[in-house]
């Protein structure tokens, strides 16, 4: 019991603490707004709900701000930073439904500045204890699983229903299942094409280091061009094709839309890959290699049984930088017509309509944390040469 | 058998490996000693391919190594290197098994090899079977890299500065094990060191190279009697050569009929040891006794000291 009274002061937890705090007191927890395009009135926590849930919302905050504040024990920083999580989650969604009048379809509750910097500040205390507890990779995965279950229960049973987003999302469902397949089809998609070229690129760089500074330098500029020009680079000669090769444009290639996405995001991909391939194989024991070649391995044997094997958590390493990465910039695809999440940011930001700027945004951030989670977690249980 | 056909490697205008003839008996330990960059390693590489010659041949009991595609030659070479290069990703079952498996051995067999290597190397195979190398110690690890060479029964064993990586105790401790694998299996051993002492500890016949070419190959008693080049006397080490020529003979091989008072001294205890023992002792002789504890004969310092004279 000892271990979990524990007190220490805990510098992060303290600032952590303060946003938690100055956005409870200072910030607009919800936003009440006529309809969804003008600007609205802010409401604090305390006129956002009845008494009694805002008290016990702005008590599971001030809990969790003290144990991250003053408590060692990560399991007591958890569980009440989680509490404190729900609590400001739910405590959003009752406002939502508190302050909709009944049956209106045009007013619009959108969470505040406030409780995204509590959503923020809470999310990272619990991100922090989880990281004390350290988790293996399975514990990891499954937690994210959990939080994901609770997710999507919640915004399945309708909890969220009555506030701004949820609205723009019931506005546009089927559209927003689409565009997330397109979006993931585009990120993973790219990638997929990218291994089956840079693996080999790699492995070949290895093989023949005079051939290494040029490959690399290559797609190190292609690293550098930004994305929304590659997308207009690739416009006119992809338009070209298509008119000029009529089979082309039959299989759906064309100046904008999915191609030129495809195009630059493998482009993209190219470089991580190719280099933390090579980054693997040079770190492969040369005393490893000469061993095998003095025991009679063949070169493709060597390869396949002991120089992959021991660089694939490095590969695999740079293969969770181009899928972050990509799920990041298939955004911005959207622009050239290729579609994904990116549209509803862009159309939210022509409407000026922040509520569909964050149906596109908060989606993508979430599969992106996701995707880091699932391939660090990959990236560790694969390395069996580590103690 | 092993033979050397004026074997040349040379790179560029540098000839690392000049013109080498010699051959290596079956059931040896041949031990090749040179200061680094002699072209001792290349010497040794070339026999197993892992080097291709210049010019010249290596016949392995009397077939030419370069009829066989390198890497089939080598399955059934065993080889050995500084610092083991075991795989770090594999167990030591899965280590050892490597040139087994890829001879397609059978399962069963693959295993009952295993466990036997295993067993002969001191590691309880219920308990490191299933390790892997970053768990093991050093000497672990270079027990289970030379378990690891001589897992698909090889004839014969080549190794690199086998022990270069490990500290004196457990070297000696290697080298100890070595002489009792090599009585235990006969296979022919071709070891390359800078080691002198290492050389003279383990060598049946030594040779000393410099600047790619043997400048002596003998019995060791022979290179510090008759050195054949002074740099071979210098390699040897001229202060305390007596010494080191009383190193290689036991007090068992020395005795002669007769008794002496006093504690008895081991029969394969070295003449050095056995010299050592007497003066420390201030004796002038002592009956020596083989393990079984039977009298074997005497040794004076008198006799000892005649043993180390050269010629």
């Amino acid at each position: 019991m000892s271990a979990l009274t524990k007190v220490q002061f805990d510098r992060l937890g303290a600032l952590l603490g303060c946003f938690a705090v100055a956005a409870l007191i200072f910030l607009p927890f919800v936003i009440f707004k006529a309809n969804r395009i003008v600007p609205g009135d802010p409401r604090a926590v305390l006129e956002a709900l009845p008494l009694q849930p805002a008290l016990m919302a702005i008590g599971a905050v001030s809990i969790a701000v003290l144990a991250a504040t003053f408590f060692v024990s990560p399991y007591l920083r958890l569980g009440t930073a989680l509490l404190g999580l729900i609590a400001v989650c739910l405590a959003v969604a009752a406002a939502g439904n508190s302050l909709t009048p009944a049956g209106s379809k045009v007013v619009r509750i959108a969470p505040g500045s406030g409780f995204w910097l509590l959503l923020c500040s809470l999310a990272l205390m619990v991100t922090d204890a989880i990281t004390r507890l350290r988790p293996g990779p399975l514990m990891r995965v499954l937690l994210l699983l959990a939080f994901a279950a609770v997710a999507m229960v919640s915004l399945a049973h309708g909890t969220f229903d009555h506030l701004s987003i949820m609205r723009e999302y019931a506005v546009n469902a089927v559209r927003f299942a689409h565009e997330l397949g397109q979006h993931l089809w585009l990120a993973v998609g790219s990638l997929g094409a990218a291994l089956l070229v840079a693996l080999p690129l790699g492995v070949l760089c290895h093989r023949i280091p005079r051939l290494r500074g040029g490959i690399l330098g290559s797609l190190n500029l292609i690293q550098t061009i930004p994305a929304i020009a590659l997308f207009g680079i690739l416009m006119a000669p992809l338009a070209a094709l298509a008119a000029a090769v009529p089979l082309a444009a039959a299989l759906g290639i064309r100046g904008i839309g999915t191609a030129p996405a495809l195009i630059a995001l493998f482009l993209y991909s190219l470089l991580p890959v190719v280099a933390n391939t090579v980054l693997g194989l040079q770190r492969v024991s040369p005393a490893a290699v000469e061993a095998a070649r003095g025991m009679g391995m063949t070169r493709g044997q060597i390869l396949a049984t002991i120089e992959l094997p021991l660089a694939v958590p490095v590969i695999v390493t740079g293969i969770r930088i181009v899928l972050v990465q990509n799920i990041g910039l298939v955004a911005i695809a959207a622009l050239i017509g290729a579609g994904g999440l990116g549209t509803f940011i862009f159309q939210g930001i022509g409407q000026t309509a922040i509520d569909l700027v964050l149906l596109g945004a908060l989606p993508i951030v979430a599969l992106a944390f996701s995707a880091a989670v699932l391939l660090d977690a990959l990236v560790e249980s694969m390395d069996r040469t580590r103690p | 058998m092993i033979k050397l056909e004026n074997l040349s490697k040379h790179y560029g205008a540098a000839r690392v490996v000049d013109g080498v003839s010699m051959t290596i008996e079956p059931h040896t330990i041949t031990v090749i000693v040179g200061t680094s960059g002699s072209g001792k390693s290349t010497l040794l590489r070339m026999i197993n391919r892992l080097v291709e010659p210049t010019s010249g041949r290596v016949l392995i009991d009397g077939h030419d190594t370069a009829a066989e595609p390198a890497h089939l030659l080598r399955r059934r070479i065993g080889y050995a290197i500084q610092g083991h290069g075991l795989f770090p990703h594999r167990t030591v079952a899965e280590n050892i098994a490597t040139v087994p498996q890829l001879l397609h051995w059978e399962p069963k067999r693959i295993q009952a090899r295993v466990r036997e290597l295993l067993e002969v190397f001191q590691l309880e195979p219920d308990t490191y079977a299933h390790k892997f190398p970053h768990q093991l110690s050093g000497g672990q690890q270079q027990r289970v890299g030379v378990a690891r060479a001589l897992a698909a029964e090889p004839n014969v064993l080549l190794m690199d500065e086998p022990f270069g990586a490990l500290d004196p105790i457990i070297r000696a401790k290697a080298q100890e094990d070595l002489l009792d694998l090599h009585r235990r299996y006969g296979t022919t051993i071709v070891l390359v060191t800078h080691d002198m002492d290492e050389a003279f500890r383990l060598g049946n016949r030594i040779a000393v190279m410099s600047q790619g070419r043997v400048l002596q190959y003998d019995r060791p008693a022979m290179l510090l009697t008759r050195p054949a080049d002074p740099f071979v006397a210098r390699m040897t080490g001229s202060a305390d050569r007596a010494l080191k020529l009383l190193s290689l003979t036991t007090a068992g091989e020395a005795a002669v009929p007769g008794s002496a008072d006093g504690a008895p001294i081991s029969a394969s205890a070295s003449l050095r040891e056995a010299l050592s023992e007497l003066v420390w002792r201030g004796s002038e002789s002592a009956l020596i006794i083989d393990e079984q504890g039977k009298a074997r004969g005497c040794l004076s310092v008198e006799a000892i000291l005649a043993h180390g004279r050269s010629h």
